[in-house]
């Protein structure tokens, strides 16, 4: 029990900073021992989980949509890439920008809604989404946009490099994950934090609850957009898979499953996530029960999720 | 602006599917006063306060708050007139710190936190005053401890400290002292004293003796009516205050 009075906030997350270097330390060494282009897959959707948790672990907000900005950012940046000629760079911010105006636009339609109705307009919003992405155009359909230059980013990253493209992904991954550690750290973090505890105490102290909600909610967007920008440069493809509603579901799965409301639960939900899908590949279509033996018996044992138990077995959030 | 009452209502009304909890009142809180609003369960204070702080929109009747008309304010903006509640059951924010729970509100005084760029340590300017407001309700010790590890009395101060912490012009308490032990209940009374010698509290409150204690005026609610007004002396020999309100069990 802290009986320090000295009028200062105390500083309980200085070990999130080391666990942070261990981190980095490990994305450093792994594409000389793992395939990078699984790792460069693992962290795209650890970005987009991280970018989700933001928004469920530290608004309480549950989206049942976000996949429209993963996968509407992969087709705007692929576009952008293929079509308009842009280099890389600019390309993932197109894509980045786009989602996070869709986000303004969702958000505004959304957000003044509670717990499920929240959730429901997301996920109808989500499906025209879809639905555009399967008719217009430019998307290409069922074939989606295929071949996508990567091209060389800055005019001086050739992008065809398999160790260049690498790092600049998990550049990416690391600029985001900071940014989403400033923003739960920041002013604007503190009243989410107690918008999350407590939402009518916050409005009885004047807080306008939904101009935070909304300002949460398109970070959230913009960074699922810049996860979905990168994967489309690195697979060279945007397809109607990342605007599907299992692709949705699949991000709540990988945050639960590594804690949410926790800094690295989404990291590690999406690496054993993309992991089984990858290795579990062989089993087919059981891939997907797997998938569901595996959630159902860490939420049973786990409800917290992985990360989330272990911090609160050491005491310390994660 | 300068007139003699800061609040306000006319025939405020609130009815819920057909029942109606709240009917017709007319409130005058007068400024710089402590107002007592009392009366058996059920009798419609709380839904009062919920309509004063537009928590609940009133289905009848004006509510003006320094001269101004607030019936159709959104609660965020009343609370920044500076008309601050706090809630029946305790509020606080669970698993902030006690000092992080001071500062939330002392935030609101930077105007928008949007600042989502910048380190929380652009907060730290606050720690002072969030240190002496928890000193103020007895609770400076605690200040590192999560609000959730307290016990219900300490939490009832830590929201009134949080609630000060705006500096409002008036000042809702909804039973501040429920729920109190003998000790913290004194220290509570002593805080809405010195807190009332210079801004208007209205407050909810079933022990009378402190109600006799704090409060100038005092407006009897019974089934969403008003019964009768007046001082504590005046207030307590009506017989069908006597009535209404000793009769359903309280001393
Ligand atoms: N949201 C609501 N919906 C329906 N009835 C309500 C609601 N809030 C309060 N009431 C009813 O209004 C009456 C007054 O309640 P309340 O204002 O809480 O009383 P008090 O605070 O004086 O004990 C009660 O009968 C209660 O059941
Ligand atoms: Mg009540």
């Amino acid at each position: 029990m802290a009986r320090d009075t000295a009028p200062r906030a105390k500083n309980g997350y200085r070990h999130q900073y080391a666990i942070f270097a261990f981190m980095v330390a490990l994305f450093l060494v792994l594409p000389y021992v793992i395939y990078p282009v699984f790792l460069m897959q693992a962290l795209c959707f650890a970005l987009f989980a991280c970018a989700f948790n933001l928004l469920i672990g530290y608004t309480g907000l549950v989206s049942f949509g976000h996949a429209m900005f993963l996968g509407a950012a992969g087709y705007i940046s692929a576009h952008a890439a293929k079509v308009w000629g842009l280099p890389p760079e600019l390309a993932i911010l197109a894509g980045t920008a786009a989602s996070a105006a869709l986000g303004l636009v969702v958000g505004l339609l959304a957000i003044r809604r509670q717990g499920i109705y929240f959730a429901m307009i997301t996920l109808a919003l989500a499906q025209m989404i879809f639905f555009f992405s399967l008719q217009a155009k430019f998307t290409g359909g069922e074939d989606g946009i295929q071949s996508v230059p990567r091209g060389v980013m800055f005019g001086i990253l050739n992008l065809q490099d398999m160790m260049t493209m690498y790092f600049v992904v998990l550049a990416i991954f690391l600029a985001g994950f900071l940014l989403i550690c400033r923003v739960i750290h920041s002013p604007f973090g503190q009243v989410l934090k107690a918008i999350r505890e407590n939402e009518p105490r916050a409005i009885s102290l004047g807080y306008n609850v939904h101009q935070y909600k909304l300002i949460a909610f398109v970070l959230s967007a913009a960074l699922s957009g810049l996860a979905g920008g990168t994967k489309a440069i690195v697979f060279q493809l945007a397809s109607l898979t990342d605007v599907h509603w299992t692709m949705s579901g699949e991000v709540v799965l990988m945050t639960l499953l590594g804690g949410m409301g926790t800094l690295f639960g989404p990291v590690v939900g999406a690496f054993i996530v993309i992991a089984m899908q990858n290795y579990l590949a062989q089993l087919g279509s059981w891939v997907t029960i797997a998938q569901g033996v595996v959630f159902v018996i860490c939420v049973l044992a786990f409800r917290r999720g992985i990360v989330g138990e272990l911090g609160r077995f050491l005491k310390k959030p994660l | 602006m300068a007139g003699d009452y800061i609040l306000e209502t006319e025939r405020l009304t609130k009815e819920f599917r057909g029942f109606v909890a709240v009917n017709g009142v007319g409130l005058r809180v007068r400024r710089g006063s402590v107002h007592a609003l009392i009366g058996p369960n059920g009798a419609g204070k709380t839904t009062c306060f919920n309509l004063l702080t537009k928590f609940l929109t009133p289905s009848a009747g004006r509510i003006l708050y320094n001269g101004r008309d607030i019936t159709r304010a959104a609660p965020a903006d009343v609370a920044q007139m500076g008309l601050v509640r706090s809630f029946q059951i305790s509020a606080v924010f669970p698993h902030l710190t006690l000092l992080e729970n001071v500062r939330v509100a002392l935030q609101k005084k930077r105007g928008k936190s949007f600042d989502f760029w910048r380190s929380e340590r652009a907060l730290d300017s606050l720690n002072d005053r969030a240190a002496e407001l928890l000193a103020e309700v007895g609770l400076a010790e605690f200040a590192h401890l999560t609000a959730v590890e307290l016990p219900y009395g300490r939490k009832r101060a830590l929201e009134i400290a949080t609630t000060l912490a705006l500096e409002p012009e008036l000042l809702l308490l909804d039973e501040p002292t429920a729920g109190m032990g003998h000790e913290d209940l004194g220290r509570v009374v002593a805080l809405i004293k010195r807190v009332a010698a210079n801004r208007t509290v209205l407050m909810v409150e079933h022990n009378l003796s402190v109600v006799a204690d704090l409060s100038h005026t005092i407006t009897v609610l019974a089934r969403g009516e008003v019964l009768v007004e007046g001082d504590y002396a005046a207030v307590s020999k009506n017989p069908q205050v006597i009535e209404a309100y000793m009769g359903s069990g309280h001393a």
